[in-house]
């Protein structure tokens, strides 16, 4: 019963991915849609990101430093933690997983409520693949600028990590510094890129489907944006899981 | 001119349309009328491709609509203009990005001729003051028109509304008939309108198909209607009190 039900979702996916993923009938209005989920999608996101990072990265290394670190460790392993725990894991998937629901939410009760206010009909009226039309644009759009928000998201870690030492004082700057220079490994910032790339597809597109898809009201439209943001969430989990074995 | 062939249309356990044949011409203001859940809607969605018809022919100047490809139904798309029950306008775009947008899609015309249109259109319909507004700032009447002014922006050959008076008041409505009646007959387009607004009926109602249950049940024009003794018809009109004393008045006054 679940098993086919799955089934027949992923089938819906996949048929509406068919048709998101083709040639737009309007360059120009493509670009100008593009240019708008950008700003929407990524642009928006950036203060959310720096916030939460800000405080994460403080906290991560107040925890390491306070409670972690005993006389044996080296001085530098604060730094060293909080910037490898930021670059493999936080700025991608637990930056993603915090952007699934807003972003999510965003796109799905947007589209649901395109659809229920036939707003979708009028489109294909029209003669537009309201799919590609609408679709396309934000998966793209996200899929560009989640880049850039993981670099954002690392850099305002670690400048919250070297909050707690310069007005904290729990950590001296210079251990901090030691701590982030050692040992770097260029990969892992490519690992956290290449990951979040899959991250911001899954987010796009499953909560595009789940918003396209509305059928009834505005409770219908509040469903599919719960629905959007526990699946995306919980996709984002697993390819997390495979994603990270793949490329260490 | 649209044409229906033996129309069918049911969904999974109830069929909501049956055998439904009739034409509508062109330079005509077509009316489907009938009662609350008697398929208007599902009709009209059928012949546009909202829904695929069970079976039967929907045919556009004698091109079926129904057994098209893809691209050929995309094609016949853009020569279609449609109104629907909520004005549909796209809510993060302004009142004249609107009724540019099919100009935006499907023209190849520089942006300066493309506003001009949209313009026009807007004029058409008296809202040229509004071109800056979102259609969260304008009342439903307004949004009508500008549903009106974007239906009518691409010079469509068939042109749909369902329900284009519902929660409107009977002088904006009044407005409204009067405005898709003339579209109607300067461009000559295949009007089809979706109402149980009696006013509209016989205001512009040249040639009405009254719906029951989903079976065409009567078809004729504004001056037959109220004088056909098909008692369900009969029902439907004269539900309304106004109605029922305006005919009797005539009855009394041809005696
Ligand atoms: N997608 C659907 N699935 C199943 N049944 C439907 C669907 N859409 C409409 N119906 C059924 O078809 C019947 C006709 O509905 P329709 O919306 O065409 O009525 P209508 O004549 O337009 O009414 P109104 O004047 O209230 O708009 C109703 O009984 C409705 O329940
Ligand atoms: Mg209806």
């Amino acid at each position: 019963m679940f098993i086919k039900r799955f089934l027949t979702s992923f089938g819906r996916y996949v048929e509406l991915m068919g048709r998101t993923f083709q040639r737009p009938e309007s360059w120009r209005m493509f670009g100008r849609q593009y240019v708008k989920e950008m700003a929407q999608l990524g642009t928006d996101s950036i203060g959310i990101v720096l916030l939460i990072s800000f405080f994460i990265g403080a906290v991560i290394c107040i925890q390491i430093k306070l409670n972690i670190q005993s006389a044996w460790m080296p001085l530098w392993v604060s730094g060293y933690v909080t910037r490898e725990i930021m670059l493999l894991e936080f700025s991608s998937s637990i930056m993603c997983l915090i952007l699934s629901g807003k972003v999510g939410s965003n796109i799905a009760s947007e589209l649901g409520t395109m659809r229920t206010t036939q707003q979708i009909d009028a489109l294909e009226i029209m003669g537009v693949n309201s799919a590609s039309f609408l679709i396309l644009p934000k998966i793209l759009g996200l899929v560009t600028m989640i880049p850039l928000l993981v670099i954002f998201s690392t850099v305002s870690g670690v400048i919250g990590a070297y909050t707690t030492a310069w007005i904290g004082h729990i950590i001296t700057a210079s251990d901090l510094t030691a701590g982030m220079q050692h040992d770097f490994v260029p990969w892992f910032f490519w690992m956290g890129a290449i990951k979040s790339l899959f991250f911001a597809f899954i987010i796009a597109s499953v909560s595009s489907f789940f918003g396209y898809t509305v059928e009834g009201g505005s409770i219908d439209v509040g469903k599919a944006s719960t629905n959007a943001v526990v699946s995306s969430s919980m996709l984002i989990l697993f390819s997390d899981l495979f994603l990270t074995n793949l490329l260490s | 001119m649209i044409e229906l062939k033996r129309l069918y249309k049911s969904f999974e356990d109830k069929d909501v349309l049956q055998d439904i044949n009739t034409m509508f011409e062109n330079g005509k203001t077509n009316l489907i009328i009938g009662q609350s859940g008697s398929g208007k809607t599902v009709l009209m969605k059928c012949i546009v491709g909202l829904f695929d018809p069970t079976s039967g022919k929907v045919l556009y100047d004698g091109r079926d609509f129904v057994r098209m490809t893809k691209r050929e139904r995309t094609q016949l798309r853009r020569e279609m203009g449609m109104i629907f029950q909520g004005a549909a306008l796209f809510d993060s775009m302004s009142v004249l990005e609107n009724v540019m947008f099919p100009l935006d899609m499907f023209s190849d015309q520089s942006y300066k001729e493309r506003r001009r249109r949209a313009e026009y259109c807007l004029d058409r319909v008296n809202l040229l003051d509004a071109v800056d507004k979102f259609p969260g700032e304008i009342s439903g009447g307004m949004q009508k028109r500008v549903a009106i002014a974007r239906a009518i922006s691409l010079n469509p050959r068939y042109l749909f509304c369902d329900e284009p008076n519902s929660g409107l008041d009977p002088k904006t409505s009044l407005v409204i008939d009067e405005l898709i009646h003339s579209i109607t007959q300067e461009f000559q387009t295949t009007t089809i309108i979706n109402t149980h607004d009696m006013n509209s009926v016989m205001g512009i109602g040249e040639h009405i198909l009254y719906i029951y249950k989903g079976h065409a049940e009567w078809e004729g024009t504004k001056d037959e209607v109220v004088n056909s003794d098909n008692k369900r018809l009969n029902d439907f009109i004269f539900a309304s009190d106004l109605f029922r004393k305006v005919k009797e008045v005539e009855i009394a006054e041809l005696h």
